[in-house]
């Protein structure tokens, strides 16, 4: 392809790929994302591309593979365009029927429609999905109309349009406008964005750089593996406007190598964007020179958090360090450097595209837009969902998650991740609001948001957090090592049948030494499991320290007997 | 130069200073365990831990080895909730390392008497704090041992798990640093013998020709010779008999 060389440039390629597709044309879409992967969606594609070619229809129809819309639990997830019919776990024995039925001649398959739990009835159209009416998929929603593989499909929406504006603004009006905005970063800290960005092109320094982290490792949470796999140009289009209102030439995407399609995907979308001239030298012809490198993590959680990814960049241990002089300041390589999450850039195009008004009505006083959540656990619809700020934990849970599957009853969802904490039945209509959740006791974290049932023991829960903490604490500081060690110590014996009196004390002593004493934020919100589990479930301690009985039964009391 | 106060006491302290170095001009004691002066601040033992109180009011908690100096600011090394964090980390302690007479007498000092936890068997009085590894790096230039692994399951290593260092010069520079003796070092007959938590290496001593004593190890002599791009008959004799 041809280096683009200015923003008309851009907007003539973008008319003459759109003008290429016949909107009536059949389409159908199927998710090849890692969940639906997982459950076969590369055979149920092979079967669509030789179905097609065996009756006839190429040319006719198009077959897409998109990435993750989010509605795991129903996976192979297949629509059928234009029409918008939303075919649920497909498997390759289905495919023959609907290219007959639907694509051939026009009817709807009954069997592979999705059941309504509360009406018992079969809802045709995926907008008509209740998991889906209740979300406000701004940012992830774009998953469902393209191939991540494929520049022209993110040009045909509109992608890099908003590089094209931004582009024309200055970088000072760009940061007033993120800033305006209201966006909080998306990967746990809800720092405002704007600000950082602003310290960072202030900050003194020969080099600036832009790093996107996505190293996301927290257990059960995939929203970021999504975005890169399924729409990794809006990553790279975020990364693009931040670099040129920063003032930076050169950026990272730091990505777990645990995340193969992701990795590759945003490799194809790097070179993608160089071929065109988005990235590189004089990009659209505005002088404004971007390159960005990808760096593959090493599988250590901790090189998630800001300090230790810079370090394990830079090629030494991922261990972090005291930021008292913030990385906005110096960074990378001693640098100012800017990092982000990835669903942090991928709002960026939509806050330039609709401006900073539109975006600030959506969301609560202090939380503004949208977030992603992975809602896994004891749900009924497991998978992605976007929802708008505000909205309450029921709604997410009920309306969106349809509830607790086997009929069983809710208990508790932990929200923000390993170090996030559980939120009990009575606090469910609290709003989804970064300063709202840590009042609670929990977080929003990156996004993670596990769901318990009565099933669930709160003891054991809390041992299964620390302990994967102590396995992934990297070691440096002595609070985190040793206090974490020792709280798994505390927690496994109170499940076996050995907890004594003035364990949950100690367990609070502990915590509250890791809060204050702790280097970085692993160690000093890693006590959160235990102490909102101590918080609202108290009474599960007491029955496993006083009476040596599990109210969940989960835990076996008599392990130390039977020794 | 910078006003700050450290106890209510008042004090001047040069820009660019940390509050621990400080504290130590003016004769206030801050314990500590992986500061070193000789290499960069860690932050890792975390018992050098202050409250502030900023000339703007916002009250915090810093790593006084790592924490600059600044005007107006108000610093606690003995609160409450300081000590009591304290304890904490040397309870701790104690329970990794029972048998360091230096955490020991630390303990003591905070009041300390016992640790709930239990005790690590074994005799291992290492902390982890990298001293040793720091200073090989960033002092000696060798980088001839490091921490390996992570979490708990964190220790003091040579490259690849090997018995021994092949790029260890044996200057016992570990050991100088080790601020619980975990590491030790001993030369008898000629030979070196350097003792980390998990292994040991042995080193032969070079003998000085004129007064016949063993003045340091040979791979030492080799390596400065080496760096100073002197020649190694320059290290015949020792430091002592030279002119």
């Amino acid at each position: 392809m041809a280096k683009l060389k200015s923003f008309s440039e851009l907007e003539a390629l973008r008319k003459s790929i759109i003008g290429k597709r016949d909107p009536e044309k059949t389409v159908i879409t199927i998710c090849n994302g890692t969940g639906c992967q997982a459950l076969g969606s590369k055979d149920v594609t092979a079967a669509f591309h030789e179905g097609i070619e065996q009756q006839k229809l190429a040319g006719k129809v198009d077959i897409r593979s998109i990435g993750c819309p989010g509605f795991c639990e129903r996976g192979t997830l297949v629509v059928v365009k234009p029409q918008d019919i939303f075919y649920q776990r497909v498997r390759p024995k289905d495919v023959p029927e609907i290219i007959t039925e639907t694509v051939g001649k026009g009817n709807v398959v009954n069997r592979l429609l999705y059941t309504d739990r509360k009406t018992d009835k079969k809802v045709t159209y995926e907008h008509e999905v209740p998991f889906y009416k209740k979300q406000k998929r701004l940012v992830i929603g774009n998953n469902g109309l393209i191939d991540p593989t494929s520049i022209d499909d993110y040009l045909a929406i509109g992608g890099y349009s908003a590089l094209s504006k931004a582009l024309q603004m200055s970088p000072e009006q760009i940061i007033d406008e993120v800033k305006k905005s209201g966006l909080r970063g998306r990967g746990g800290g809800g720092f405002p964005t704007g600000a950082k960005w602003e310290t960072t092109r202030r900050a003194h320094g020969d080099t600036r750089y832009v790093i996107c982290n996505a190293d996301e490792g927290d257990p059960g949470a995939f929203m970021d593996r999504s975005l890169v796999e399924g729409n990794p140009h809006s990553v790279l289009e975020g990364m693009l406007i931040g670099a040129y209102a920063i003032g930076s030439h050169e950026g990272y995407v730091y990505i777990r190598n645990e995340y193969p399609m992701a990795v590759r995907h945003v490799r194809m979308a790097i070179q993608q964007a160089e071929e065109c001239g988005l990235l590189g030298e004089n990009i659209l012809g505005s002088g404004f020179d971007f390159n960005i490198r990808i760096k593959r993590g090493g599988g250590a959680f901790i090189c998630g958090e800001s300090t230790a990814l810079m370090a394990s960049l830079e090629g030494r241990v991922g261990e972090p360090r005291a930021k008292y002089v913030h990385t906005s300041e110096q960074g990378l390589w001693g640098q100012p450097t800017n990092l982000n999450n990835v669903e942090t850039w991928a709002n960026v195009p939509l806050i330039i595209n609709n401006g900073a008004d539109w975006y600030a009505k959506i969301g609560t006083e202090g939380s503004k837009g949208t977030k992603i959540f992975s809602l896994v656990g004891n749900i009924s619809n497991t998978g992605l969902v976007e929802v708008p700020m505000g909205i309450t934990l029921r709604e997410i849970i009920y309306d969106i998650g349809g509830g607790i599957p086997k009929g069983r009853s809710f208990k508790a969802v932990q929200t923000g991740g390993p170090s996030g904490g559980v939120i009990p039945e009575r606090l469910l209509d609290l709003k989804v609001d970064f300063d709202e959740l840590t009042k609670a006791g929990s977080m929003m974290g990156s996004g993670g948001m596990i769901v318990l049932d009565d099933k669930s023991c709160m003891v054991d829960f809390a041992r299964y957090y620390i302990s994967f903490l102590e396995g992934e604490s990297c070691g440096k500081c002595l609070p985190c090592r040793e206090g974490l060690q020792r709280m798994r110590e505390i927690l496994t014996g109170i499940t076996e049948g050995r907890g004594k009196k003035g364990d949950i004390e100690l367990l609070e002593e502990l915590s509250a030494t890791l809060i204050d004493a702790a280097l970085c934020a692993l160690g000093s919100t890693a006590p959160n499991p235990v102490l909102s589990t101590i918080r609202y479930f108290r009474d599960e301690y007491e029955a496993h320290i006083k009476e040596k009985r599990c109210p969940a039964g989960v835990c076996n009391l008599e392990a130390v007997k039977v020794k | 130069m910078v006003a700050l106060t450290i106890n209510e006491r008042e004090i001047m302290a040069e820009e660019g200073m940390t509050i621990l170095q400080a504290a130590r001009e003016n004769n206030i004691y801050i314990p500590s365990l992986c500061e070193n002066e000789a290499v960069a601040s860690y932050g890792a033992c975390r018992l050098c831990l202050v409250e502030i109180t900023t000339s703007q009011g916002r009250k915090r908690l810093v790593t006084s080895c790592l924490y600059q100096v600044e005007e107006g600011l108000a610093v606690r090394t003995d609160s409450e909730r300081i000590t009591r964090i304290r304890r904490m980390l040397l309870e701790l302690l104690l329970a990794r390392c029972p048998d360091s007479e230096v955490i020991q007498d630390m303990a003591r000092q905070a009041g300390v008497a016992k640790t709930r936890f239990t005790k690590q068997k074994g005799n291992n009085k290492c902390i982890l704090c990298a001293n040793c590894a720091r200073t090989c790096e960033e002092v000696v230039g060798v980088a001839a041992i490091s921490l390996a692994r992570r979490g708990v399951a964190r220790e003091l290593t040579t490259p690849f798990n090997d018995d021994f260092s092949e790029v260890c010069i044996g200057c016992g520079s570990c050991a100088y640093s080790c601020p619980t003796h975990a590491i030790t070092m001993e030369d008898t007959d000629g030979t070196r013998v350097i003792k980390w938590p998990h292994n040991r290496m042995e080193f032969k001593l070079k003998k000085c020709s004129t007064c016949g004593k063993y003045w340091a190890p040979e791979k030492q002599v080799e390596y400065i010779a080496r760096t100073s791009g002197t020649s190694l008959e320059d290290y015949d004799v020792c430091p002592d008999c030279r002119d």
